[in-house]
């Protein structure tokens, strides 16, 4: 290849950070222990690095260390606490509200829990992607028992108003449940202080490794109780069973740990990147449209719909240089595109026009030059191939046309 | 998922994209696909009124990667073929030739049908009875 990879992917995945990396090495040889293991130096070795990853991630988030149950990721973590809250709280009722814009770990989760005798409301959100609070009060009933909202989305890195949706679940006496994944590590998320009372995240989108994660579930205040969906030797507090991944559990609290001391920073940094990047392409190029709302976004993330060109195929204009995502995904098994930016009312062809960057701690000056450069080379190559670039270019109107859908 | 050589060649340095007069009696074009769907292809074939055959092709692709190649690839096979010959074109030899991963097969159906919906179009247009060509997939 020649040239670093520019990776602008971190909504999908971050790199783990080296110091990290550094910090989980002597937990696969040098100290072998189960942290479960009581009665030997190496299990109480690990029991101990395992108190301080828990102290590092309870103190990122001002939790209790006994409120963080380690799960393997954040899908883990959601369909712990929907499926957990929906069997402990069943005698209270079976009705969850949630977003059409949530996590497919989420969605999913609430599709099982309606095979299971319970009622989901999927809240539809506003053009810019923020869920209509008004709609949300009224859609609870006497039977609603959780909302599940998420903190940042992880296509536009919308952020919802989570001290307001706190606020209308304390009124009612509701549960309310957050998929912080994408926030967590990269703004301040305090669950305690808006009202959350579950909460699941990840180490791999904060800079720590994959195959860990956490769901805080609140002590107090509520004291919140989840059924296990793992059945095993208890761990957890009987929360969540399967001996504890150590190594990363270590990676985790060390990723916590520098996202607590270095999070403002890079916020700061990433966003007039950020910004740098969505003007640049904005200023070159005709019919950018940024997706979801900008004032309530996430540092480090844009969603920018190029219009008449097909985001996978511009993909791959520069994918051997630059990594990230799109909206479209042109397959046969799903000629779909992206629910989250359907739900945000673009029509099909903008969400199929669309491309996500997530800057990230790595993200360099000289990566953001050579990305507003080659995207648009790259979308001005696609609209030269494209007939209907070439019919709006001629005052054609497209939505007129009776296309022959495949 | 990787792609072929020849797909990325054909991604890369398309042949044959361009725009002919639609109002010409010797230009056929076919489009297909929808934007909603993320695929739109346009096919163009220009025909020699006496010999029938075609003498130019020319492609605009609005899609992925393999949407793009499959039509660069097809105005490639069009150019010099009589009308007959290139109905005969099908969707499987656009895969095998590009090597089409299984999801991205509907790209050459896309193309296979943008070349019968151009041919449809000229001999529409010109009084030449539609050749009737039954669907291979």
């Amino acid at each position: 290849m020649g040239q670093r990879l520019i990776y602008l992917d971190n909504n999908s995945t971050t790199p783990t950070d080296p110091r990290a990396v550094e910090a989980m090495l002597p937990y696969f040889y040098e100290n072998p222990g189960n942290a479960a293991s009581r009665n030997h130096p190496a299990g109480w070795a690990a029991e101990g690095a395992v108190d301080l990853a828990r102290e590092q991630i309870a103190d990122l988030i001002n939790a209790d260390t006994r409120e963080i149950i380690f799960t393997s990721g954040a899908t883990e973590g959601d369909n712990l606490a929907l499926k957990g809250v929906f069997e402990m709280y069943k005698r209270k009722g079976n009705h969850i509200i949630t977003a059409k814009t949530e996590h497919k770990a989420v969605l999913d989760a609430c599709k099982k829990i309606e095979q299971m005798g319970g009622e989901v409301t999927y809240l539809d959100v506003k053009n810019d992607g923020l869920i209509d609070l008004g709609e949300l009060e009224a859609a609870i009933t006497d039977k609603t028992i959780m909302i599940s909202i998420m903190w940042a989305n992880n296509e536009t890195g919308v952020i919802q108003p989570m001290e307001e949706i706190g606020q209308i679940c304390e009124k009612h006496g509701v549960l309310f449940m957050s998929d912080a994944t994408q926030a967590v590590g990269k703004i301040p998320v305090d669950p305690r202080k808006v009202g959350v009372h579950l909460m699941a995240f990840t180490s791999h989108k904060m800079y720590g490794p994959k195959g860990v994660g956490a769901l805080y579930v609140s002590r107090k205040n509520p004291r919140v109780k989840v059924t296990s969906q793992m059945d095993g030797g208890g761990h957890e507090r009987g929360m969540r069973s399967g001996t504890l991944n150590v190594p990363g559990i270590v990676g985790f609290g060390k990723a916590a740990a520098i996202a607590k001391d270095e999070m403002h920073q890079d916020a700061a940094r990433l966003s007039k990147m950020r910004d740098r990047l969505q003007k640049g392409l904005c200023d070159i190029l005709e019919e950018c449209y940024v997706n979801g709302n900008e004032d309530h976004r996430m540092p480090h993330v844009t969603n920018i719909s190029f219009k008449h060109v097909e985001g996978e195929g511009l993909m791959m204009t520069f994918n051997q240089n630059i990594a990230l995502s799109s909206g479209s995904a042109c397959t046969s098994a799903s000629l779909e595109p992206s629910y989250v930016l359907v739900a945000l009312g673009l029509g099909d062809d903008l969400a199929h026009s669309s491309l996500r960057f997530s800057l990230g701690r790595f993200t360099t000056e000289e990566d953001i030059d050579v990305t507003i450069k080659q995207v648009s080379e790259g979308v001005t190559h696609m609209r030269e191939l494209s007939p209907i670039w070439e019919m709006y270019k001629e005052g054609v109107d497209i939505d007129a046309i009776e296309w022959s859908a495949h | 998922m990787a792609y072929s050589e020849k797909l990325l060649d054909h991604f890369k340095n398309p042949r044959n994209v361009g725009t002919m007069d639609k109002a010409d009696k010797g230009v056929g074009t076919g489009l297909v696909g929808a934007p909603e769907c993320g695929d739109v292809m346009r096919l163009q074939i220009h025909v020699d009124p006496i010999t029938q055959k075609i003498t130019d092709a020319k492609f605009k692709t609005f899609g992925c990667g393999s949407a793009i190649a499959s039509s660069s690839l097809a105005t490639e096979w069009l150019k010099g073929k009589s009308v007959d010959e290139a109905l005969a074109i099908d969707n499987m030899a656009i895969v095998e030739e590009l090597a089409l991963p299984p999801v991205k097969i509907h790209c050459s159906v896309l193309a296979e049908d943008a070349i019968k919906g151009a041919i449809k179009d000229y001999q529409t247009k010109n009084g030449i009875p539609v050749t009737v060509v039954e669907h291979t997939h």
